[in-house]
């Protein structure tokens, strides 16, 4: 396990270096925007471009719920066209006095309060270097005990907090907005139980993902989810946010694998709903709540989660298809011939294929003799070696005399298996080394998903490289968009079209990542008026004060 | 000229591994096995050379049991032309296997014989040096660059060795073992993969080839390396500076 730590704090520090020249391009750009445009809100924001561009196609109700989310308040611009947030700092909240850090002090012990100011700068940067707040507190509780004080003083105090795991989340939703208390699981990382009988795993929210997944390689089990963000995530976040990742087509959601949950609630109280049962149907099964609401309910201190057998045979093939309607088929037909060993169905586009192989070292093309528009990794996971791979052999020379596939190539060992792995893995890094990026997460019907891709690639034109990749086999798009420099112009001729699109095609502004901050105020594109306000009516429930990660997941016009 | 390249079966390069409660070897049984990884290089480097127009077929060859078959599969995925397995039990020996491939050899005539200069499994490193002794060949080992001529039938081979390379030259036909950097093998890709479904496979015995399995090397014991005991943390010099004195007794 302390290898795993190593590597991921040098990947993390590479990343915080390699990051630093583009945040000085960042500030260098804001000192750009003369001041008055930054608090002015009538200025063509990004946020404002919204409410005042036609919104002629679009459902209307929808319609009305952004004019009105947009007119309510006043903006206070923060990141100019990097963050394209706009919020004010509740003034119900109180700031941090001396008494207060004499209380933490007493009930966690200096070593866990932190304010060095190093650490904390850390703490309040997300992993994308877009977000930044200015918290002056970190605190580590070990157990439920001290977060339920931590939490019972902060509610009576109305000291607003944020949750923060691993940091790796990508819609800033882990990171104070202004001053709030940061309060990280990091200490909060044992095991409790596993029963090897039925796979089900119990231990604290802060154990990072890859040491739950190698605690249980050697019990011969498997985390139902896995992602790029292994090294550093925990799996409170990974609930929190909902997280999908590359296994989902095969082992569901988190809210199958999910079994129990111990939550300390914004008041302090425990709330222990941490069954270990498959079936249970005692009233509301509360945990749910919880489940992708990015800390805004309550703080997850303990999960029981189901966990798959390891099986032994793994087989991975890189593919490259001519065309969208091909890498469709090939998914239909992969789920009917491929059936119960398929674990997974990922795309990415010529372009994406283009940016791993310039910025990441060490980087092969497993089809090297032509360029692609698309490439299809298909992974099977099942018992048997030889009638597997048999199976996917079979598939695969099918698809190919059917022209749905146009070359490919089948990993013959775990290196060749890990380095097609890197090629799909690899892309946030390489858009992160590309420079600037728009980042959207969607969920799509999959027939429609590549058209939003093409359409805004039509919009752009030369000014950005637009990039297309995800879990195709979820109906997911990672539709990125890398430019030079953030740009105000960029901005504005992606959003709000894209969810605008995406709203007119039925599918979810979020698929995988959670609102945050970056979409809070978007919500209305996925998600009708009456349920918001019951969202809102649940939050005002479960945390009165609005103590719990504030600005975030839901418009702040509703709950402040 | 035909070229034929050894090729073994081993313990993926990624798997950790176990050794057997009877001490008697490696746990193989449910574990991924893979072409071993000098091997492949080999396998690279004789095609590119018939891709190159040096060589006009290049034939893959394996011993030991059944499985072997699955790995020389790989083998014509890649691009070898055919392939002869030696039906063997699965323990076998450097100058064994040495001695089957000088056998092989004299079957097919080939001009050189290309090795990796090791097995990721035991480590040897010997096979490729004693088949050039019982074959009297010359041999370059440890290649990190080969450069054949086909009217002058030499080649030039740039050995790594301990402080730079050493350029050789060598009369063919001979034996070339492979070194890491020689080059990056090649993917499988499916055309391939499809092709190779019709190469040939010729199996053969020992008794064939007239090679018994005597050996004069006896296996007593495989055990793992003692694990590393954990390191403690110390809160002061004083500590550190008592533990030298007193427990690691080395000031
Ligand atoms: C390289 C990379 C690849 C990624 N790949 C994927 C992917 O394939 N699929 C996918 O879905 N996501 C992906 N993500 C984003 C993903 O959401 C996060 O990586 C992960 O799920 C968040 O875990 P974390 O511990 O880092 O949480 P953080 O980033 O610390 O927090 C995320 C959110 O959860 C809240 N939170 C954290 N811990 C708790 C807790 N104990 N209780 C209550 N709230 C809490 C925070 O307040 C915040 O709102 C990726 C990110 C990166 C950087």
């Amino acid at each position: 396990m302390e290898n795993h730590k190593a590597a991921a704090a040098a990947v993390a520090y590479r990343l915080l270096n390699q990051t630093k020249h583009k945040s000085n391009k960042i500030l260098h750009q804001r000192r750009l925007i003369p001041n008055s445009t930054q608090l002015n809100p009538s200025s063509s924001t990004s946020g404002f471009t919204q409410a005042s561009v036609p919104l002629n196609q679009f459902v209307a109700s929808y319609r009305w719920d952004l004019r009105k989310s947009s007119l309510i308040h006043t903006h206070h611009r923060k990141f100019g066209s990097v963050a394209s947030t706009i919020v004010e700092r509740n003034p119900n909240f109180s700031t941090i006095n001396h008494d207060d850090l004499i209380y933490f002090d007493k009930i966690l012990g200096a070593k866990k309060v932190i304010q060095d100011p190093e650490e904390l700068q850390t703490a309040n940067t997300d992993w994308m270097h877009k977000y930044k707040g200015s918290s002056k507190l970190m605190l580590q509780p070990e157990n439920t005990t001290e977060l339920s004080q931590i939490l019972d003083y902060c509610n009576s105090r109305r000291l607003a907090v944020v949750p923060q795991g691993g940091n790796t989340g990508l819609v800033g939703g882990s990171v104070p907005v202004f001053d709030e208390i940061i309060i990280n699981t990091r200490r909060m990382n044992s095991v409790i139980s596993f029963d090897q009988v039925s796979g089900v795993l119990v231990c604290e929210a802060g154990c990072i993902l890859e040491n739950l997944i190698s605690f249980l390689d050697k019990k011969g089990f498997i985390m139902p989810l896995d992602l790029g963000a292994k090294g550093s995530c925990q799996i409170g976040g990974n609930i929190s946010t909902n997280a999908g990742g590359l296994r989902l087509v095969r082992y569901g959601s988190l809210h199958g694998t999910v079994l129990g949950l111990e939550v300390v609630l914004a008041n302090g109280s425990v709330i222990d709903m941490l069954g270990t049962l498959r079936k249970d149907n005692t009233g509301y099964d509360l945990k749910h709540l919880f489940i992708g609401s990015e800390g805004s309910l309550g703080i997850i201190t303990k999960v029981s989660i189901l966990t798959p057998p390891k099986l032994s045979s793994v087989n991975i093939a890189f593919l490259a298809c001519e065309d969208y309607i091909s890498c469709q088929k090939l998914l239909f037909q992969a789920k009917r011939r491929l059936g119960e060993i398929l674990s997974a169905f990922e795309f990415l586009d010529s372009q994406a294929m283009n940016l791993v192989l310039h910025h990441l070292d060490g980087v092969r093309n497993p089809l090297p003799s032509s360029i692609y528009n698309f490439y299809v990794l298909i992974e099977t996971t099942g018992s048997n070696e030889s009638n597997d791979k048999a199976t996917l052999e079979a598939f695969l020379l099918h698809a190919m005399e059917n022209g749905l596939v146009s070359d490919g190539a089948l990993a013959q060992d775990f290196s060749q298996a890990s380095s097609f792995w890197h090629i799909r893995e690899g892309i946030p890094e390489a858009l992160q080394k590309a420079g600037a990026v728009y980042k959207y997460d969607l969920s799509l019907p999959v027939e429609k998903m590549y058209d939003l891709v093409e359409e805004m690639r039509t919009r752009l034109g030369a000014a950005a490289n637009v990039v297309g990749y995800g879990h195709l086999g979820d109906g997911n798009l990672h539709l990125n968009v890398s430019a030079r420099q953030y740009d105000d112009a960029i901005l504005a001729q992606i959003e709000p079209f894209v969810y605008e699109w995406t709203s007119q095609h039925r599918g979810s502004i979020s698929a995988e990542h959670g609102l945050g901050l970056m979409k809070a105020e978007k919500i209305y594109y996925s998600k009708s008026s009456e349920t918001v306000q019951l969202m809102a009516s649940v939050k005002k429930l479960l945390d009165p004060n609005g103590i719990l990660n504030p600005y975030k997941v839901i418009p702040s016009s509703l709950v402040s | 000229m035909k070229i034929m390249v050894a090729i073994k079966r081993v313990v993926d390069y990624a798997v950790k591994i176990r050794i057997k409660s009877d001490k008697t070897g490696v746990e193989t049984t449910n574990v991924k096995m893979s072409m071993n990884p000098f091997c492949e290089i080999a396998l690279e480097e004789a095609l590119r050379m018939k891709e190159s127009g040096v060589a006009s077929e290049v034939i893959a060859v394996s011993m030991g049991p059944t499985q072997c078959v699955d790995t020389l599969r790989t083998g014509l995925a890649m691009g070898a032309d055919r392939a002869i397995h030696v039906d063997a039990p699965s323990t076998l020996y450097p100058l064994t296997v040495a001695k089957l491939l000088k056998a092989l050899v004299q079957v097919e005539k080939p001009g050189l014989l290309i090795l990796g200069k090791q097995a990721i499994d035991d480590d040897c490193n010997q096979t490729g040096q004693m088949v050039a002794g019982l074959l009297n060949w010359p041999q370059g080992t440890f290649a990190s660059k080969v450069v054949v001529d086909k009217e002058k039938k030499a080649a030039t081979v740039d050995r790594e060795v301990d402080g730079g390379l050493e350029t050789l030259c060598l009369d063919l036909p001979a034996v070339i073992t492979t070194d890491l950097r020689l080059n990056q093998p090649r993917y499988a890709t499916l055309p391939n993969i499809m092709k190779a479904k019709s190469k040939p496979i010729k199996k053969m015995s020992l008794a064939e080839l007239n090679v018994d399995l005597r050996s004069d090397l006896e296996v007593v014991q495989v055990t793992a390396p003692p694990v590393r005991k954990a390191g403690v943390i110390l809160s002061s010099v004083d500590e550190l500076v008592d533990k030298l004195k007193n427990e690691a007794h080395v000031i």
